[in-house]
């Protein structure tokens, strides 16, 4: 992995979905701050996490990067360019260089479409090669994610959610991207099959360079696959770092309950450990408390947090958001 | 003496227009008084159905229960009549399910819904209901409960649903709760909380708790014994501790060995366990988890082992023996 080699820069990235009133005359009266200002850098060949829990953003923050969502304010470059400049055939081009996979194997594949069509989509958007040439690039594919290439004529509802999400896989992989979003890409499938999927993953990246943005919710998981972690808490960044010093010296306090909360498959090891039970739910993203997002439910609240926390470098690459740690 | 509960050979068959599927396939376990179990295993491996069963739930047709007997402190529940299960039923045990949002209804209100429970099972007036209802919800850990009564369930978060299906089902103060993957749909953070919850409360109302998961960490820091099932089987059985440090059944040994760690660094690929569960409508004659397991030997494939104890109260179904490789 070349560190210094940034793939994908994003800067102040803010997505707001507006709520309106009235049918004729909409006007706009709040919105949801889904993604409020992140910033992090991805590096070439690496597998950044991005993990919260269920409406912090992060599946929004990921859909925005990839300007699948038209951004409210912010920058993202990708290898260099500034994608939310680009004209729109411009961006069309670039997405063959960064693709997504989907957290649900059962909705983001079209049942009336066939194995063949569905892998070979992004191939045909992107005119690429004449058809004989897809159908092989689709035969490729399916040894490639380790399915069978005789299945290419096949619908979606014949394959186990394991073997679809390697379909979805596939698909993501046809135009030879560089950048790959995987969007909770394990979460829906059973524990003896979500090791094949990851381990799958990690190969590919080896054989192909690429470069992952890993969203998920399960830390154990993340903390196997990635290099580095961002930990996202109602629209905003709370903590970065290099994966063993974020789950080793968490400092944010959120990371740090976060980290508490999930358990841990060994008896002995469970009954030692200190939860930090957080109080409440997270606040609503229309109208995030003043200052540091998580100050309602810290337990190391003081009357500066109602100040926003600046991102501060600890030294060796660990940000953190925080007037307290 | 007889213990609170005891499952023996409980088997559990759908008819279904593509044939049989063999969902329980003659399980049998006991729980002790305050004694909490953890069922482990994945989709489709009939934990659910398992307790469904117990509790008189499986819907008949196109389920059956074909075999076995459930005793409830000596009485068989699978003989009672509907009447007689309605008051077993939240009065002796009670279940709490998995979707917090589609267990309750959502056009009465939460603290309705457990008013209810306790005008009908113990013949509450409704103000006393009404008050004994709001004391639930307090002792849930919702804050200001006497406010919250009048809200709808959509009026809540997950979590805090999940803690109004708490308070309903421990309305009657049951011997017995049931939780089938009661945090499968909160947050990390939210889960932690229930999970405390749940084992404060057991402390102070010393009720057994059956607690169905697919998350071995969540049943390592909450039960003393487990149950590990695969296709409908009793694979592996015994305590925490035993199986968590000692796993001998080849797929909970798989199972644990496929699992990340949050609390360790680990550059090694992660374990996995080559191709799917079976098919519960044909299930081949040897040993369910054979065609998949790393350790199977020739008679896997034509006898399915029965469980057999291999230490203390230590059990597992497995002709053999993963620390030498060999058959038992």
């Amino acid at each position: 992995m070349n560190s210094n080699q940034v793939l994908v820069r994003v800067e102040h990235l803010k997505k707001h979905f507006p709520i309106t009133r009235g049918i004729l005359f909409q006007r706009q009266v709040g919105a949801v701050k889904a993604v409020d200002g992140i910033t992090f850098d991805i590096y070439r060949g690496e597998t950044l996490g991005l993990v919260g829990e269920s409406g912090c953003g992060k599946t929004t923050a990921g859909r925005t990067l990839l300007q699948l969502y038209l951004p409210t304010e912010g920058r993202v470059t990708f290898d260099g360019a500034d994608l939310t400049a680009l004209k729109k055939e411009e961006l069309r081009r670039m997405r063959r260089r960064m693709q997504m996979i989907f957290q649900d194997p059962y909705a983001s594949l079209n049942a009336r479409m066939t194995i063949a069509r569905i892998i070979s989509e992004p191939l045909r958007v992107h005119h690429m090669g004449s058809h004989e040439e897809q159908i092989e690039r689709v035969q490729e594919l399916l040894h490639v994610v380790r399915l069978n290439p005789r299945f290419i004529n096949r619908y979606p509802h014949e394959f186990s959610g394991g073997q679809r999400q390697r379909i979805g896989i596939a698909r993501a992989l046809a135009s030879d991207p560089e950048f790959i979003v995987c969007d909770e890409p394990i979460s829906a499938l059973d524990v003896s099959i979500q090791a094949q999927v990851v381990n799958l993953l990690e190969e590919l990246q080896e054989e192909l360079g690429l470069t992952y943005l890993f969203i998920a919710h399960d830390l154990s998981m993340v903390r196997h696959i990635c290099n580095r972690v961002a930990v996202m808490y109602l629209g905003r960044i709370v903590e970065l770092a290099e994966k063993d010093e974020l789950y080793d010296h968490p400092a944010h306090p959120y990371t740090q309950a976060l980290l508490s909360a999930v358990p841990v498959p060994d008896p002995s090891v469970e009954r030692q450990r200190q939860r930090i039970i957080l109080e409440g739910d997270v606040p609503s993203p229309i109208d995030p408390p003043a200052g540091c997002h998580f100050r309602t439910r810290c337990p190391l609240a003081a009357e500066l947090c109602s100040e926003e926390p600046l991102w501060r470098d600890l030294g060796g690459g660990h940000f953190v958001a925080c007037h307290t740690s | 003496m007889t213990p609170l509960l005891e499952v023996q050979n409980l088997t559990t068959r759908f008819h279904t227009l593509d044939g049989i599927v063999h969902a329980v396939n003659g399980i049998s376990y006991t729980l002790e008084e305050g004694e909490t179990l953890g069922i482990v295993g994945e989709s489709g491996c009939g934990k659910s159905v398992s307790v469904l069963s117990i509790m008189g739930l499986i819907p008949e047709p196109p389920g059956k229960i074909a075999a076995g007997q459930v005793l409830y402190r000596g009485q068989d529940l699978l003989k009672l009549d509907e009447a007689q299960m309605q008051h077993i039923r939240g009065h002796e045990v009670a279940m709490v399910f998995q979707d917090p949002m589609t267990s309750l209804n959502p056009v009465l209100t939460v603290g309705r819904q457990i008013s209810e429970t306790l005008t009908v099972h113990l013949g509450m007036s409704e103000e006393h209901a009404c008050l004994r209802a709001v004391e639930l919800l307090g002792m849930v850990g919702i804050p200001q409960p006497d406010d919250r009564y009048g809200d709808y369930p959509h009026q809540f978060s997950g979590g805090m649903r999940q803690r109004a299906m708490i308070a309903m089902a421990l309305a009657c103060a049951p011997s017995i709760l049931i939780a089938d993957e009661p945090t499968t749909a909160l947050d990390v953070t939210i889960q932690a909380q229930i999970i405390d919850l749940v084992k404060t409360l057991r402390e102070r109302l010393g009720m057994a708790v059956i607690w169905i998961t697919h998350d071995l960490g969540v049943v390592a820091g909450l039960a003393e014994k487990m149950i590990v099932m695969y296709a409908g089987f009793i694979v592996e059985r015994g305590n925490v501790d035993d199986i968590y440090g000692n796993p001998r059944h080849p797929y909970t040994l798989a199972l644990l060995k496929s699992l990340p760690r949050v609390d360790r660094s680990s550059q090694e690929k992660l374990a996995t366990i080559p191709g799917l569960p079976p098919d519960l409508l044909g299930l081949p004659p040897g040993c369910p988890f054979a065609p998949r397991c790393a350790y199977e030997v020739e008679r896997c494939r034509q006898e399915n082992p029965q469980l057999a104890q291999i230490g203390r109260d230590h059990e597992i179904a497995c002709w053999v023996d993963v620390t030498t490789g060999r058959e038992r």
